[in-house]
């Protein structure tokens, strides 16, 4: 057998003191590292993704995966993945594939961004004392209003509002396909929508059965592919998405392994099992802006208007785009940031192109305003949310709500291993392998999922209170709250926020 | 970019005095009241509004101007006659005070906007906020700080009783008073950051710090409002002109607007009304005034007192026949009005709305 010269990056290794020879190790890794060899479990080392499944059911901590301190010698030029694809590609030919957003290590600038507080001159509120408000709609709001009082006294509405989006949080799920994860992974997502009052979104999937009884808490996405769409399905949900692209991968379209399409997700994708699943990189009928006006009016049409989201990656000229597709008709634009997660893309693609959410946020809101149209779409920001102060300081910058992808998958064991593509996931996320997928139990990891979102609103909460509002939206969009450290000024006047110090 | 300024902050009093039958009050009501509140200021700025000040010239707009220099002065008046028609201009009456050694040179305006100057729909009010924003961010030295019809503000750089006869408000009568003393806590005071703010015949004096000012700002700059002055409440001034006057919203929807009721309130509410107050939030949430405050506006038909919704700065009420008292202490209004009729301090965001009776 050929060996690859590239030498592997973790060392699975086994206390055999330790190992009580029970087994489960080898029936818990996806990625069959380990076999039986008649008095002890042998390692096949090259196979290890470094998930951490082994090691979490191991009975006696007999386990350890180390970093592989032998790979080669690298320097701050040539780093052991520049080699490594070098190794693999003269090998194969190909393109070397990855899962997850990129890991190098670009600036990320709400780590450079701090939030406000009040003292003395202002008071700070406390959420646990007085009402703190999270409630976000999504959607084209009028830029005025017109009400009348009733004869006894009270409001009545003249305008006619356009369809909104309720959510009791900023917060959605990012979409995440079935075929990309498995159906258990989606049924935590909608579990934990309906709870919390938001929304998850099917991706380029269709939509599965079982998922119907969820569907006030989903958005339907149609991506180039076309996958499961059909008119039940665009009226399954609460708003429709059209996929235009993803910030891992903009500009390129999606490929879903023949190995990820069982008949389940044949089926609620409608294609034969065990193809491909391939997204053209354009949508064949969107090759200009006048497109999308006919495809987002023509899905209005199919839905009886319900709100419309435009999926991008942040590219470039992302501000002109977002103007454009908000002229457009969108109700919602979901800006996709380069760190934003994949199941499957390119190595080279997803390192390499793009911009960071930040900036496009900043210079989107700040174009939308300067056109008199801020109020025309709600802004949708995601690709690197990792916690309630990167929320928090993107609804600062600009977005309405934020969306989780990553983070909602790290609930359900997720390690961020990277491997999604393989379809291989040992905790049953991202594989579609029946004896790997029932390993996710819906239920029990909603609850996760659940205490988590509870947890970012608790914590959003507490910074609001310590900002002295009492409503998220008097943080959207207020960048006077943020300070920028390190920031060149450049970058402070992109995001139209101060350093520190001023 | 637009994100770079320093932001004034700062704490005050505040009292309101209305007649509702229009009987015309003396300025020494008003300085005695504010004068017992001293301690919420600290000499950095104080100011009067009165309404029905001017009734000989009640037709037109009276815009008080300050100089720094005869050159901005030079300037301005050029301005002016190229825009409008000027029916008189006078020195703004003032007496020499120990505290205050330099002043702006001060002037009134009584004018009308040139017929000819009036294209594509806009009004007369309309021309005047362009003229009152172009003004004040382009004609370096020059600041409109009154702009009404029939009512002026006077306002400047010391304490609340050396503003009063410096301006020599005992001098003049009004139906609608408001007076301010303010305690900046960043800015050595500037004559124009005291208030009270104006725009039109709105007039603004306030207690507090808008914590939203940030996303108020960006969304007022939304709708062509120029944000020069860089305090709260230029930017109370700014969404009430927005909301009442451009968007046709009435008083209280507005006040609804700027402090708007918690969702769990309007959940309470009837299907219409809570449509209307969630179209409310939906739309204007951006305008919500969030942070600690209690405001007083004046404008040519009545009074307006109102505080933010979790009420985290005082304000007062006391009525006496027809007059009506706002202030942020029980106390000042005792100190001209010893037995009120009624005295009560309003709820958190619900305003109080007096109007004169025609």
């Amino acid at each position: 057998m050929f060996n690859s010269l590239a030498p592997p990056e973790y060392l699975a290794t086994i206390d055999t003191d330790k190992c009580i020879r029970c087994k489960r190790c080898i029936q818990n890794c996806g990625w069959s590292t380990y076999s039986w060899g008649g008095d002890r479990v042998l390692i096949e080392t090259t196979k290890c993704v470094k998930c951490l499944r082994c090691y979490h059911y191991c009975p006696v901590e007999a386990i350890d995966i180390l970093d592989n301190a032998t790979r080669f010698k690298s320097n701050a030029n040539w780093s052991y993945m520049n080699i490594r694809n070098i190794k693999r590609q003269a090998e194969t030919g190909g393109m070397p594939i990855t899962g997850m957003g990129s890991d190098l290590p670009y600036p990320v600038l709400f780590d450079h961004l701090l939030l406000d507080a009040c003292q003395v001159t202002n008071p700070s509120i406390d959420p646990l004392r007085e009402p703190m408000e999270l409630r976000t709609y999504l959607g084209k709001k009028p830029s005025k209003l017109e009400v009348e009082k009733t004869p006894d006294g009270k409001l009545k509405l003249k305008t006619e509002m356009p369809p909104q989006l309720k959510l009791e949080l900023p917060f959605t799920f990012s979409p995440m396909s079935f075929g990309s994860i498995s159906l258990n992974a989606q049924k935590v997502l909608a579990m934990a929508a309906k709870e919390c009052g938001i929304v998850m979104n099917t991706g380029e999937g269709g939509l599965h059965e079982d998922l119907l009884p969820y569907k006030d808490h989903i958005m339907v996405q149609v991506a180039s592919g076309r996958f499961g769409v059909n008119p039940d399905y665009l009226n399954a949900g609460v708003a429709c998405e059209i996929k235009i692209g993803q910030g891992a991968k903009p500009g390129i379209g999606g490929h879903l392994p023949g190995e990820k399409i069982p008949l389940q997700v044949a089926k609620t994708r409608m294609i034969p099992v065990g193809t491909d699943a391939l997204s053209p990189a354009p949508q064949h009928d969107i090759y200009s802006i006048e497109d999308l006006r006919q495809l987002i009016y023509a899905i209005k049409e199919a839905t009886n208007y319900k709100p419309v989201s435009i999926k991008i990656a942040t590219v470039h000229n992302v501000a002109p785009i977002v103007s454009g597709i908000v002229r457009a008709g969108a109700d919602i634009v979901y800006l996709d940031g380069f760190r934003g997660g994949t199941g499957a893309a390119p190595n080279i693609i997803r390192d390499h192109l793009g911009i960071p959410i930040e900036h496009a946020l900043a210079a989107v809101d700040d174009r939308l305003r300067q056109e008199g149209i801020r109020n025309e779409a709600s802004i949708i920001a995601a690709g690197g949310i990792r916690s309630s102060a990167d929320a928090a300081k993107a609804i600062a910058l600009g977005a309405d709500a934020v969306a989780m992808g990553t983070a909602a998958l790290v609930t359900m064991g997720c390690t961020v291993c990277g491997k999604c593509y393989t379809g291989n996931c040992s905790w049953g996320i991202t594989t579609q392998r029946p004896e790997l997928t029932v390993r996710l139990d819906p239920e029990i990891f909603a609850e996760r999922l659940i205490n988590l979102i509870r947890a970012w609103s608790h914590e959003l909460q507490e910074i609001l209170g310590a900002l002295g509002v009492n409503a998220i939206e008097s943080l959207r969009g207020s960048r006077e709250r943020l300070r920028g450290v390190g920031l060149d000024e450049q970058t402070l006047d992109i995001l139209g926020v101060k350093p520190a110090g001023r | 970019m637009n994100h770079n300024y320093e932001k004034d902050i700062s704490g005050c009093g505040l009292i309101g005095i209305i007649n509702k039958k229009k009987q015309r009050l003396g300025g020494e009501f008003v300085k005695k009241s504010l004068c017992l509140m001293n301690d919420r200021g600290n000499g950095l700025g104080a100011g009067f509004a009165a309404y029905g000040l001017y009734p000989e010239l009640s037709d037109h707009y009276a815009l008080h101007v300050m100089y720094d220099d005869p050159t901005s002065q030079r300037d301005f008046e050029e301005f002016l006659k190229e825009n409008y028609d000027v029916e008189k201009i006078e020195e703004i009456p003032t007496k020499p005070v120990p505290s205050i050694t330099i002043s702006p040179l001060l002037m009134r305006y009584f004018v009308k906007p040139h017929k000819k100057m009036l294209v594509g729909g806009m009004t007369e009010d309309d021309f005047v906020v362009r003229t009152v924003m172009q003004v004040n961010s382009e004609i370096a030295g020059a600041y409109v700080f009154s702009s009404g019809k029939n009512m002026g503000v006077f306002k400047g750089v010391s304490n609340p009783r050396e503003i009063a006869d410096f301006f020599r408000i005992e001098e003049y009568e009004g139906y609608i008073w408001t007076g301010h003393t303010r305690f900046p806590t960043n800015t050595p005071g500037w004559w124009g950051g005291a208030h009270p703010f104006t725009l039109l015949d709105w007039s603004i004096v306030h207690n507090g710090e808008i914590s939203s000012y940030g996303i108020n700002k960006r969304y007022l700059e939304m709708y062509g409002y120029k944000l020069t002055l860089l305090t709260d409440t230029e930017v109370v001034a700014y969404t009430l002109d927005l909301l009442i006057r451009k968007h046709g919203l009435d008083i209280s929807t507005a006040c609804k607007v700027l402090a708007a009721p918690f969702w769990k309130d309007v959940e309470r509410m009837d299907e219409g009304e809570k449509d209307a107050m969630t179209a409310l939030r939906m739309t204007y949430g951006s305008a919500l005034l969030n942070g600690p405050f209690s405001l007083l506006f004046g404008h040519r038909k009545g009074l307006v007192g109102i505080n933010d919704r979790i009420k985290l700065r005082p304000l007062v009420v006391a009525t006496k026949g027809d007059v009506v008292f706002m202030s942020s202490e029980e106390s000042s209004i005792r100190e001209i009005c010893p037995k009120p009729d009624r005295a009560w301090a309003p709820r958190a965001g619900e305003p109080v709305i007096v109007e004169l009776e025609d």
